[in-house]
């Protein structure tokens, strides 16, 4: 077995006297998708901030390419190859979507107080990458607030494919939008994933997940119920589990009493 | 050539409704107020006798310059998200720093200076770091700065010279050296410009530079429009908005220590008051209160509208508290029109 890209062995996270997350592990390998499932507050986003940077773990070890880290900003993340798309898609929504593209890793040209942003070449790059990616844009100079949903996903997935990252995480990139957007999305991840990058999936649709996970994560009020690779879970079982078997039956019961 | 042999491609994309390039241009706010600013001058122009003459726009360019050095800081800080409402007060305590070390302690005219820029610059770090470390809103961090530097520019004052007002300054050796930097005249088209208004040309092309082709202003628009978002993709969104706290401390300084070489004198409580105005500046040029949107020209201009209002005011004849009540239309007008532009911007999706 390849060392993993990224590997969780029991991490834990507290706020306060709030276990947000204990005893979870799981691997991320090149050319893979991880899915990470849970219900809401199932401590899904809390994982993924660990991962990326945002917030560091309290229990059990993180390791990078097989070295144990410790991640205390986003940065230390992002220079190990590690990009994160959060729900709010960490995009300005009045800058211009060029703008969007490069914020915090501009372009430049000249030496000195002459430094400056090579204002053509990104708009030519963003123009094209987005392009190559399938997402044809009207004005890489529009807002990006002005982007449907869909689109303004797969451009901060554009964009950390750009900037080389090797692991990928995507923080329910599918849940506010519908059939044929999140379609499109899943369609980047896969492409993403045939570029040889991992990517870590979030979402608590069984149906995406099963879509395109080669590994699938299950969590549930802080803890992990399932860590499993593709074939050793069936797409009902993931729908199971992620439901919480004996709830759903209650659930059926329930409505099935009531309806006619 | 036969028939469809060739294949045009459209080289604009036929979703892209053409917009009128007059409808592009007044999206931009700074536009508006470009527009706000010649009516103003042809209105005074053409009501009043000396608003267009040599003499008067020389006048009215010296007042514009003087708020608009510190309009473009504040406009910045505007866009990052941010207030400072010691700005102000800042341009006293620069002044009277110097007023004092060379009046009443005799030191070097240039050193005086210096110390005074590193007084205000530190002042300037500590607003920004306050802000940063706490998370507090600036409004209410500055404030209280606001606050301290006006105690302390009254009562030090009155403690250590007695007096309410720097006397004497035009004996200070090297005092003419100084003004001729930072106060003269220089004599165009028969109009006697003050230096302050090329110190104000130079902060603006400064700004604008900095704000539309530096990395450092794409933070300052990224720190201001979505200050999460922004930390998340690695930009040092802390050092974006200390380095502005000082930029306009900076700006304070310079403004301090043109009037005190221009007037040969300073206050204890010069400044006050003025920080509402540069915020009134920034905000009709059309940086947004809540960040995100702002330009250097933008503000610049607001200063230009309150230079020529202040003494086209006055040469109309009108009592000069109408100022006050013009501003404040002008505020309201630019927050109405602001609020509109970031709806129609941000409200398509
Ligand atoms: N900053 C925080 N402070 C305190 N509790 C938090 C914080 N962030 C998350 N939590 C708690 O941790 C748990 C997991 O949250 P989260 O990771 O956001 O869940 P998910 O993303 O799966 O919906 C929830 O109970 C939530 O209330
Ligand atoms: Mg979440």
């Amino acid at each position: 077995m390849t060392t993993p890209l990224i590997e969780a062995r029991s991490l834990g996270k507290r706020y306060g006297n709030v276990v947000a997350l204990s005893d979870v592990s799981t691997r991320v390998d090149a050319g893979a998708v991880t899915c990470i499932l849970g219900d809401n507050g199932a401590g899904k986003s809390t994982l993924i901030k660990i991962l990326a940077g945002a917030q560091s773990h309290d229990d059990g070890d993180l390791l990078v390419d097989g070295e144990p880290v410790r991640l205390e900003r986003p940065k230390d993340a992002l220079d190990r190859g590690i990009a994160t798309v959060y729900q709010n898609l960490a995009v300005v929504p009045m800058m211009p979507v060029w703008r969007n593209f490069f914020l915090g890793s501009e372009l430049t040209t000249g030496r000195g107080p002459l430094r400056r942003l090579a204002v053509k070449d990104m708009r030519a790059i963003t123009r094209s990458d987005l392009a190559s990616m399938g997402i044809d844009l009207r004005d890489v100079d529009q807002p990006i607030g002005t982007l449907s949903g869909g689109e303004r996903q797969c451009v901060a997935i554009a964009r950390a494919v750009h900037f080389g990252a090797k692991v990928l995480i995507l923080d329910e990139p599918t849940a506010a939008l519908g059939v044929k957007q999140s379609g499109v999305v899943l369609r980047y991840i896969a492409a993403a994933r045939d570029r040889g990058l991992g990517v870590v999936f979030i979402t608590h649709n069984p149906h995406h997940a099963s879509l395109v996970g080669d590994r699938f994560l299950v969590l549930r009020r802080g803890r992990s119920i399932a860590d499993r690779i593709k074939g050793d879970i069936t797409p009902a079982e993931l729908t199971a589990l992620m439901a919480g078997g004996s709830e759903l039956d209650d659930l059926s019961h329930e409505l099935g009493a009531t309806s006619l | 050539m036969s028939d469809g042999a060739v294949v045009t491609r459209p080289t604009t994309d036929e979703r892209l409704t053409p917009t009128s390039w007059v409808t592009r241009l007044l999206r931009r706010p700074a536009v508006s107020a470009g527009i706000a600013a010649l009516v103003i001058f042809v209105f005074f122009s053409v009501t009043t006798q000396s608003f267009a003459s040599s003499a008067g726009i020389a006048t009215w360019l010296e007042s514009a310059a003087t708020i608009g050095i510190m309009a473009v800081p504040v406009g910045l800080l505007m866009t990052a998200g941010e207030f400072d409402l010691s700005a102000g007060v800042m341009v006293g305590f620069s002044g009277l720093v110097t007023g004092v070390l060379t009046t009443h302690y005799g030191v070097n005219v240039w050193l005086s200076m210096a110390l005074s820029a590193v007084a205000c610059l530190a002042v300037g770090v500590l607003n920004g770091m306050l802000v940063t470390r706490t998370r507090l809103p600036s409004f209410i961090v500055t404030l209280g700065t606001f606050f301290v530097l006006q105690g302390v520019n009254l009562a030090l004052l009155k403690a250590i010279i007695g007096q309410v007002s720097i006397q004497g300054m035009n004996r200070v050796p090297g005092f003419r050296d100084v003004q001729w930097l930072l106060a003269s005249r220089t004599s165009i088209f028969g109009m006697q410009v003050q230096a302050s208004v090329w110190w104000w040309v130079a902060v603006v092309a400064l700004g604008t530079w900095v704000l539309t082709r530096t990395r450092y202003g794409n933070w300052i628009y990224a720190v201001g429009g979505a200050f999460e978002s922004a930390r998340e993709v690695g930009v040092p969104v802390k050092r974006t908005k200390v380095a502005l706290f000082t930029a306009t401390a900076g700006c304070g300084w310079l403004v301090g220590q043109i009037s005190l070489f221009r007037f040969g004198t300073a206050q204890s409580s010069s400044g006050i008051g003025l920080e509402l105005i540069f915020i009134i500046c920034a905000v009709v040029g059309g940086c947004v209160m809540t960040g995100g949107v702002g330009s250097a020209i933008g503000p610049a201009l607001g200063a230009l509208i309150y230079g020529m209002a202040n003494l086209g005011i006055v040469y109309a004849g009108w009592d000069n508290n109408w100022l006050k009540a013009f501003l404040g239309v002008m505020l309201l007008l630019a927050v109405l029109l602001n609020n509109y532009i970031r709806e129609r911007a941000e409200g398509l999706r």
